[in-house]
């Protein structure tokens, strides 16, 4: 039933019509991945605002505050340090390089993917209020995990300063590309868990489990080649770099530990990370991030497909 | 003339699940049937708005009123259709959205103004006038957690409003905080208005869709079904509001998907306020009174069974159409009012301290539950002469002592 009544457009007088912006804001069920990378830049002060918010919230009230986040990598690496070095005998020579090396880079990751997965719908209230691109939130979490995962390497630097071990100078251009391709793969699993969320949120308590079996397949409290071997007898070691941790963490310790077979308590060398040149890493580092780049496009797209509910499903 | 806003052929379906399964357990045991109802909160609604003007959009509870603004707003997305808006957009559906308890006033100002998309050197270009805005003072700094509503709500809206939107959404907000601060946002929006920027606004309250907008849209069940100046859109509302096109609040509530409940019905229709006259002191009808004259205004009501715990508001209105007067019988704790069949109210007002003009009285029965069920609007109810000099709209009276 329509009832169209006239329409006044007149307006009274003296009315200024402001002449500005242009810019054309559209509300549509489809909106291209180009447009979201463009509205995601555009609220970039709003990531940071929201790193800032984590940041600053996460210590309040704590004694100790900013400390923790570098008391926390010390003490899990004395629990480790006790297990795995002085009862089960690793052998590993400076265990504690050793271990700091994956442990930083996996605390940034986990962190990073726990605080993304509820963060959509941690946020209910603002996402059923207004409107900015939500995307921001779970990087928001990637964001302020980040600023963890620098806090941390200061302890792995204090550690290297301590032990007096030098970094392969040779290595450390690898590193930058280890960092970017680490923080291009959390982004892309991070935005899509955080969809994921919404819509089951057994994935929060899923992800618990998932990540620690991940973390046990990846060398990061025993040394890459004890698993290498053993795959390589089944001729399935490429299983080993499906996961693309490993590439990234064996980068992080082929620069910062930098010893590919140290001698061992009985003088006899251990053998510990792969023998091969930077040209290796570099490649297997390239394959990492052209993986990576492809999943964050999928989780942008598949997010885009999930976003347009969310107000709906919180 | 240009259009701000684009309305192009929007369409919004919810779906209601009468079980919602949301863990993985459950979706595998009822794989395939997640049971819902398709639930069209808004039908192919197709309208421009222009550039500049204030425009009120008007509907009863699930009506879809909201959902439009919330799609405008970007927070929801169309089923179908597209809605294409010119320059920034700043949405007001909830004071203080985005606001974080732990941070300070300060720390919220910026969270907030980014979350509406103002890039930070903008917000400390604007950082003065929102704290000047809200009026906190010195306690900028002290974390929003302790503040009071009122305070809270102050803040929500100086960010708001600060963030210099071409189209403003604003939905009820309103509503919330003390008369003082109700007057200063409706000055702001007012300032808007006159700045020529676009603002939408979403009511239930005709009152302020009359003082505020130069036109409105009336959404019935999610289809657009009347517009025009406030006055003809009001009248839009409340014929629909007679045929019955009434259903409560639907979303949510699956018993009332498609049909409507007929005792809702009957409730909705069972009372209407048949006439409503003026008689000056002297008992003579619509005679002109003079300032501080007395006035006694009868309220006829007819109504079709009877009905408890009513309530009547009475509002006079002055000659360019503003509320100068409004009151609840039950906010001035009067009983409810136990009404049958054919009857009258009488209000008695001793004194009105009113000077030339033609004044209006809207008066609005509620029923128990706090719904206006019925109203009736006397543009010209009443005039007042002023015999003396003194002019403006109140009639005030003073002493003048000069001292030297």
């Amino acid at each position: 039933m329509i009832e169209q009544f006239s329409s006044h457009d007149e307006k009274p007088d003296g009315v200024a019509i402001r002449m500005g912006r242009e810019k054309l804001h559209v509300v549509s069920p489809d909106v291209g991945i180009g447009q979201r990378l463009i509205n995601l830049w555009e609220y970039r002060p709003l990531l940071l605002s929201l790193i800032r918010k984590e940041l600053s919230v996460k210590y309040k009230n704590s004694v100790l505050g900013f400390v923790w986040s570098m008391l926390n990598p010390a003490l899990t690496l004395i629990i480790y340090y006790v297990v795995f070095q002085l009862v089960l005998g690793s052998g590993i020579p400076q265990f504690a390089i050793f271990l700091l090396c994956g442990l930083v880079v996996w605390n940034f990751f986990q962190a990073a993917l726990m605080g993304a997965t509820t963060s959509v719908v941690g946020n209910a209230g603002i996402v059923k209020k207004v409107s900015f691109p939500r995307e921001v939130l779970p990087l928001a979490s990637v964001g302020s995990a980040l600023v963890f995962f620098f806090l941390q390497s200061i302890v792995l630097i204090i550690a290297l300063v301590i032990a007096r071990d030098a970094p392969a100078i040779s290595f450390l251009p690898l590193l930058l590309v280890a960092i970017v391709a680490l923080v291009i793969l959390t982004s892309a699993i991070a935005i899509f868990l955080s969809a994921l969320n919404v819509y089951y949120r057994d994935t929060q308590h899923l992800m618990e489990i998932v990540l620690m079996a991940w973390f046990w397949a990846t060398p990061i409290v025993y040394p890459y080649h004890l698993v290498a071997t053993l795959l390589g007898r089944h001729n399935i070691l490429w299983a080993f770099f499906v996961n693309p941790m490993t590439a990234i963490i064996l980068t992080f310790q082929r620069t910062l530990y930098a010893q590919i077979s140290p001698l061992g308590a009985n003088h006899l060398p251990v053998p510990i990370l792969p023998a091969n040149s930077e040209l290796w890493y570099a490649g297997q580092l390239g394959i990492v991030v052209a993986v990576s780049v492809v999943l964050f496009f999928l989780a942008l797209r598949v997010f885009g497909r999930m976003e347009g509910n969310f107000a709906e499903e919180l | 003339m240009a259009n701000a806003i684009e309305i192009d052929g929007v369409t919004k379906i919810f779906r209601l699940y009468s079980e919602k399964y949301t863990s993985l357990k459950e979706r595998v045991i009822h794989a395939g049937k997640n049971p819902y109802q398709e639930f069209y909160a808004l039908r192919d609604v197709t309208f421009n708005i222009e550039e500049g003007s204030t425009v009120g959009l008007l509907g009863h509870n699930g009506s879809g009123k909201s959902t439009l603004l919330k799609t405008m707003a970007g927070i929801l997305q169309p089923t179908k259709g597209e809605i294409r808006i010119k320059g920034r957009v700043s949405a007001m559906l909830e004071i203080g959205a985005g606001f974080h308890q732990e941070l300070t006033g300060r720390d919220n100002i910026f969270l907030s103004a980014t979350l509406l998309g103002l890039p930070v050197k903008e917000v400390e270009g604007r950082f003065d006038e929102i704290v000047e805005f809200s009026e906190l003072g010195k306690f900028i700094d002290n974390q929003v957690k302790h503040y009071s509503s009122g305070m809270y709500a102050r803040l929500g809206f100086a960010v708001a409003v600060n963030v210099d939107p071409d189209v403003l959404l604003v939905d009820e907000v309103l509503a919330v905080g003390d008369e003082n601060f109700q007057r200063k946002c409706i000055e702001r929006i007012k300032l808007f208005q006159r700045e020529g920027r676009t603002i939408v606004f979403v009511s239930h309250s005709p009152d302020l869709v009359r003082t505020v907008c130069q036109s409105a849209y009336v959404l019935d069940h999610g289809s657009l079904i009347g517009r025009g100046e406030p006055s003809e859109a009001i009248a839009a509302l409340r014929d629909s509001l007679g045929r019955g096109g009434v259903g409560g609040s639907l979303i949510g509530d699956e018993s009332s998907t498609a049909q409507i409940d007929p005792t809702a019905l009957v409730v909705e229709q069972a009372v209407t306020v048949t006439a409503l006259k003026c008689f000056s002191g002297v008992g003579q009808e619509n005679d002109h009174i003079s300032p501080h004259d007395s006035l006694n205004v009868h309220v006829a009501y007819h109504t079709q069974r009877p009905i408890g715990d009513v309530s009547l508001t009475i509002q006079f209105l002055s000659p360019q159409g503003e509320t100068i007067f409004a009151g609840n019988t039950k906010d001035l704790d009067l009983p409810g009012y136990d009404i049958d069949g054919d009857g009258v109210f009488e209000l008695y007002f001793e004194s009105l301290p009113l000077l030339d003009g033609v004044y209006g009285i809207v008066a609005m029965i509620i029923d128990a539950s706090g719904t206006l069920v019925s109203w009736i609007e006397e543009k010209a109810a009443f005039q007042v002469m002023n015999p003396s000099k003194v002019s403006g709209l109140v009639a005030l009276t003073f002493r003048v002592t000069s001292s030297s």
